[in-house]
């Protein structure tokens, strides 16, 4: 900073704008690699800690097209079924990917805990993830529930909601498939077997 | 399937749809099934923390840390984060990303034929202060053409990353400048269905934040919430 810049270090800022409704969302562009790149690891814990898991997966568009320019944010709970800052350091629960020239994304972390629900029920564990992209004008919200976790999925209200009487089985969409040492799950933007999106507020 | 109305767009709320056929890249993008509702579940509720170890304070000056000064026009870009009751929102992440000041990304995917400037990246991030409050320093960012459509231009703007107490704030917006004419025709702005809501991406010239003979300052303030009322409360789901 130059000396001229600090000068003014001790006026804050005015406030300009008059009404305080909330600011909209705009959408990230395709070149949100730039801004949030340097945080993008994929990785909750490192590669090779004990209890790594590996989530894996394409982001695709309604033409079944890779989205090779999206930024996904990961937020979990711990193995015991806490959030951050509940949880003992240096864990987070929050990480971030990119997608590559084939829309792959990759997240290394921890198979989160069952956590509570409301009305003394729990939830199945599952990453919270929220899709940042061209194209897109809001975040999208989505989930990935884990398929060796057979009887809490079940028991989840939230999968259940969507497992549906009528066969629709829209729950599927959210549950990562165990495949070898990882788990696999495409996002679907739009078109068959889109993926469920959540409001997220 | 459920007994619960599957939320489209809230009313009133803010935010542009997902689906918007003004701005082409929407098409394949938007999803077509409505979004689904969630319950409060009480820990969703927390957001993701970062320290302080992993943002420098030199990461909020973008005209510093290449072998010379960028060319353009410095400017200042400051403001408040603030919550929807507009209370400060403090030591959470802001992130910028923008174009350089011949409209050009420090990007790979970027084939506007303007020129790279060799002092200019365009990226920075700080924490706000214990009064919501952050401050950039960079250049003002030029206009470029994009391909959605004949002889379209994209505004100045700047982008905008930003963490608020919640998982439920988090937003990621654009900045514009006061008095652009190219907002007018632009479909990314104009996605923005509410006039009031629209206009508050506009920054504001300050003259307080301005510096003398050096500077000048631009206000934006960003307030989270507000994204739609909680929906249905929490829902039989």
């Amino acid at each position: 900073m130059s000396s001229l810049d600090q000068g003014t270090a001790s006026s804050p800022p005015t406030t300009s704008s008059p009404s305080r409704g909330a600011t909209p969302s705009q959408t990230a562009g395709p070149f949100v690699s730039l801004g949030t790149g340097w945080a993008a690891t994929g990785r909750m814990v490192d590669e090779g800690t004990s209890g790594a898991i590996v989530v894996a997966g394409l982001v695709l568009d309604g033409a079944g097209m890779p989205v090779t320019d999206a930024m996904l944010e990961f937020w979990q709970a711990g193995p015991e079924g806490r959030f951050a800052p509940e949880c003992p350091a240096p864990w987070t629960g929050f990480t971030r990917a990119l997608t590559g020239p084939d829309g792959a994304y990759r997240l290394v972390t921890i198979k989160p805990g069952r956590f509570p629900a409301p009305g003394g029920q729990t939830q199945a564990p599952h990453v919270n993830v929220s899709i940042f992209a061209r194209g897109l004008l809001q975040r999208l919200v989505t989930r990935i529930y884990f398929s060796d976790e057979p009887a809490a999925n079940m028991a989840d209200r939230v999968l259940a909601a969507l497992r549906g009487g009528d066969g629709s089985g829209r729950h599927e969409s959210l549950v990562a498939q165990l495949d070898g040492d990882l788990y696999r799950l495409d996002i679907r933007l739009q078109g068959e077997r889109e993926t469920v999106f959540f409001a997220p507020w | 399937m459920t007994s619960v109305e599957p939320l489209d767009q809230q009313p009133g709320a803010p935010d542009p749809p997902y689906d918007c056929p003004g701005y082409g890249s929407t098409r394949l993008r938007a999803p077509k099934m409505p979004l689904q509702p969630l319950p409060l579940g009480l820990a969703d509720a927390q957001g993701p923390v970062f320290g302080p170890h992993q943002v420098l304070p030199a990461d909020s000056d973008l005209t510093q840390g290449q072998p010379g000064e960028p060319l353009g026009e410095r400017i200042i870009v400051a403001g408040r984060l603030l919550d929807g009751a507009g209370r400060p929102v403090r030591h959470q992440l802001v992130e910028i990303w923008q174009a350089n000041a011949a409209g050009r990304y420090h990007h790979d995917n970027d084939r506007h034929p303007a020129p790279l400037d060799p002092n200019f990246v365009g990226s920075g991030r700080c924490l706000t202060g214990e009064d919501g409050s952050y401050r950039f320093v960079t250049v003002k960012p030029g206009a470029y053409p994009w391909q959605n459509h004949r002889n379209a231009w994209r505004p100045a703007h700047i982008h905008f990353s930003v963490f608020g107490t919640s998982f439920q704030e988090r937003l990621v917006t654009q900045m514009y400048f006061p008095g652009d004419p190219l907002l007018a025709i632009d479909p990314i702005y104009r996605s923005v269905r509410e006039r009031g809501a629209a206009e508050r991406l506009v920054s504001s010239l300050d003259m307080a934040t301005t510096v003398e003979s050096w500077a000048l300052g631009y206000v934006f303030d960003i307030v989270l919430g507000g994204r739609g009322a909680t929906p249905l409360g929490p829902v039989g789901i």
